[in-house]
């Protein structure tokens, strides 16, 4: 590896306590709440209305947003509400409660798609468009508008494998459990942005997987080069990983494929395979429910809109001192408050913490130590932005280039003082947004 | 589920390093034992009863100023500790109890406290501090010799027995003849208790390195360039190594260099300037040295550097991620050019 990047930090991975676990298919639940934003961008409008009878795999939702996804039923069953419903975002939003039959009869629009023509990237497009792809790794932006804005730039396909968060081990196991499929899916990928080469991007934390995985392509000429890389948070996030691929960076505000890259997560690329290949749309995915606060951790695979309630109870329940319930890993992932939220696309992993990780205390104080610059792989400095933002020096935040921060939780982790420094640059954030929209109301 | 569920909601992240500024500090009091054991071992007990009075004086004063304040007591972060110690090791084993106190209750109150407490101050404590007690230059620059006490539990400072130290012959630019240069980097010589050995002061301070604690960007920054400028330019014709040498093992310069140079609170954030910061510290380090009327630089170095790290901080901004080196200079040119159009619109 000739590259690297900047900074990064070394928590302890706790993958063990779920690396091991094979993935167990969940019995899908009686009632499914599919709410109708599972991903970044336009909110799908519901298609259908309560007591309507839905198939497994019929689209329920959509919008004619570019930006968006449409969304499919995840059971078979009649809809009983189409009413908001609190969603792992913290809100409330529009949501299809749908009573599962049992029968899981399927659409009929779910067929392969093996016979069209793939290599036209328009079909291709759609098709992944059609079965509510989208980044499966959690940021969960739609996968066909990654692809067709990147036709023509890209020229270098990374496949993130990375999975550099704590705990959570389903892109793992996706790979040791389904490695000929996620390689289909990454050729389909290839084939349509008409390059003959991809990199399959993997910590170096995940040898079993890169072992299977090289086993399967020394025997073919399937042009996807395995790319080991140390095991460091946040490997996985694009910006980085590109870095570590290619050595090139993505320009501030740009994206991947300003710099000629597209990154598809593990778990999406097999998705676009199911999609292609049998025509399931996006309606399950594999979440790890692990942690210190959980009794048996295990990989599921759920249905979109599974209560994570359920998860929980098929990982054995709680453990003694439950602080926190997190949708994702512990660096990035969402607090719930509430066990009835569903699983969504994006939902990689429940992670359970215990009072026992909390290290809060009740007055953060900043030592200047820098240990925050050292570790932000931004090139960003946290203690001046931190401390521009509770001073609310507008001119400071856009100097220190706070919009630039991802949010990827490092500085705070590593913070001798315990300040929330993530937490202040969302405030941050916010502020400057309000900042710019008075001034635009003052113009106008 | 369990009604009984008390959940807590917050930002990510949700999970920290275990390292706090608790065992940060810890990590240096034991980094700085070493040094106390030769104080000990060359003064005798006295250089542990100061200490403990300075430690004491220093934590008594950061807990009575918040008290008084309505504060949050912050003297569970042990950095009140460091400055008790660092401000024994940075004056006379001979110095009267008073005068430490004295200079704790500046340190803590005057220079740290005042300021907003850990983090905010721009000074060294322990620097500033003994700045202060130079208003008493007698006690201040009464050399205790090495190993010349009577009886090693013997406490009391009246008939002490002093000795000149390496720097005042450095400073006439001669090289001590009464003592060996390996007697002098193990810590057999005159000068401020905590300051003799450079040997236990490079073992702390490695320690130091090893947990993360510091990086070598400071003390090497800072020791380099004071070995640079001495072995080019020695005093008084002497050669040009053993000049380096004796000026690296006397005085101040490994305790100023691990312990006070690297104070997270008044030394730059960003690895360029901790490079810039060192070197700053040696060059006017030797500069003192060699032009002051005072044999020694090392305190006065950092103090001055130490208020000069908010602009190194500002100058010294990493590179965005993302912006090469063409586009740096392409904005740049764009700035320019809109900054004249604009002076050229207003005149």
């Amino acid at each position: 590896m000739s590259h690297s990047f900047f900074g990064g930090i070394h928590p302890d991975d706790g993958k063990a306590l779920s690396a091991n676990m094979a993935i167990e298919v969940l019995p899908a639940p009686k009632q499914v709440v599919i709410p109708m934003s599972l991903h970044i961008g336009a909110p799908c409008s519901p298609l259908v209305n309560k007591g309507d009878y839905v198939k497994l795999g019929q689209k329920i939702g959509d919008v004619g947003a570019p930006v968006s996804a449409p969304i499919h039923a995840s059971v078979s069953g009649t809809v009983v509400a189409v009413e908001p419903r609190p969603h792992p975002n913290g809100t409330n939003v529009m949501s299809i409660v749908i009573e599962n039959d049992g029968l899981d009869t399927l659409d009929e629009s779910v067929v392969s798609h093996l016979s069209e023509n793939l290599s036209d990237s328009s079909v291709f497009v759609k098709l992944v468009r059609e079965a509510g792809i989208v980044g499966m790794g959690g940021a969960t932006f739609p996968t066909h508008f990654k692809i067709s804005t990147g036709i023509g730039k890209v020229d270098t396909i990374i496949i993130n494998a990375a999975e550099c968060e704590p705990y959570i081990t389903s892109d793992y196991r996706t790979l040791l459990e389904k490695p000929e499929e996620v390689i289909s899916g990454i050729k389909l990928l290839m084939n349509a942005f008409g390059l003959s080469r991809a990199y399959l991007a993997v910590e170096a934390n995940k040898m079993d997987a890169i072992k299977v995985l090289q086993d399967i392509l020394s025997k073919q000429n399937s042009g996807i080069e395995i790319i080991v890389m140390k095991a460091r948070y946040p490997q996985g996030s694009e910006k980085q990983l590109i870095q570590t691929v290619t050595g090139r960076q993505v320009p501030p505000g740009g994206l991947p494929a300003d710099v000629g890259c597209v990154v598809i997560n593990t778990y999406t690329a097999w998705s676009v395979n199911r999609a292609i290949t049998e025509g399931m749309p996006a309606i399950d995915r594999v979440v790890t429910v692990s942690g210190p606060g959980i009794a048996s951790p295990k990989n599921l695979r759920a249905r979109i809109g599974t209560p994570i309630e359920y998860l929980i109870e098929a990982a054995g329940g709680f453990k003694p001192n439950v602080n926190k319930v997190l949708m994702g890993g512990p660096m990035m992932g969402n607090a719930q408050y509430d066990m009835s939220v569903p699983v969504i696309k994006g939902t990689n992993a429940i992670t359970v913490l215990t009072t026992k990780e909390s290290r809060d205390v009740e007055n953060p104080t900043c030592i200047r130590c820098g240990k925050c610059i050292s570790v932000c792989p931004m090139h960003l400095m946290p203690i001046y932005m931190y401390m521009y933002e509770r001073r609310n020096d507008f001119e400071a935040l856009n100097k220190y280039n706070l919009l630039d921060c991802m949010e990827c939780g490092s500085c705070t982790y590593i913070c001798p003082g315990r300040l929330n420094l993530v937490q202040s640059f969302r405030t941050g954030k916010a502020k400057l947004a309000n900042e710019r929209a008075k001034q635009q109301a003052a113009k106008a | 589920m369990d009604s009984e569920l008390k959940l807590s909601v917050s930002s990510s992240p949700h999970i920290r390093s275990a390292e706090d500024t608790r065992s940060i500090m810890l990590d240096v009091i034991i980094a700085l034992m070493p040094a106390l054991a030769v104080a000990i071992y060359m003064f005798g007990l006295r250089a542990l009863t100061l200490t403990c009075v300075s430690v004491a004086a220093c934590v008594f004063f950061e807990w009575g100023y918040r008290k008084l304040m309505k504060k949050t007591s912050s003297i569970g972060d042990l950095s009140a500790v460091v400055t008790g110690i660092l401000l024994a090791y940075c004056t006379p084993v001979s110095s009267p109890y008073w005068m430490i106190i004295i200079g704790a209750a500046f340190a803590i109150i005057i220079v740290k406290q005042l300021y907003g407490g850990i983090g905010k101050n721009f000074v060294n404590p322990a620097l500033a501090a003994r700045a202060f007690l130079f208003s008493w230059p007698v006690l201040m620059s009464t050399w205790v010799a090495p190993l010349a006490y009577n009886s090693i539990f013997d406490l009391s400072t009246a008939d002490v027995v002093t000795a000149a130290t390496p720097l005042a012959s450095l400073h006439t630019g001669a090289i001590p003849q009464d003592i060996t240069l390996l007697q002098a980097f193990m810590g057999q010589i005159g000068g401020s208790m905590g300051e003799i050995s450079a040997l236990a002061l490079i073992l702390g301070g490695l320690y130091l390195v090893v947990r993360k604690v510091i990086s070598l960007r400071i003390p090497v920054g800072f020791i380099g360039s004071v070995a640079i400028i001495t072995f080019i330019f020695p005093k008084g014709g002497n050669d040009n190594l053993s000049w380096m040498l004796w000026n690296l093992c006397s005085g101040g310069i490994m305790l100023g260099a691990f312990f006070m140079a690297t104070d997270y609170s008044t030394s730059p954030v960003t690895k360029k300037g901790q490079w810039i910061f060192g070197v700053g510290c040696g060059l006017l380090t030797v500069f003192i040295r060699y032009f002051g009327s005072y044999p020694e630089g090392v305190s006065y170095a950092i103090l001055i550097m130490n208020v000069c790290v908010w602009l190194i901080d500002k100058y010294t901004m990493p590179k965005r991620f993302g912006l090469t080196k063409e586009k740096i200079k392409e904005d740049k040119a764009k700035a320019k050019a809109e900054k004249k159009a604009k002076d050229g619109a207003a005149s």
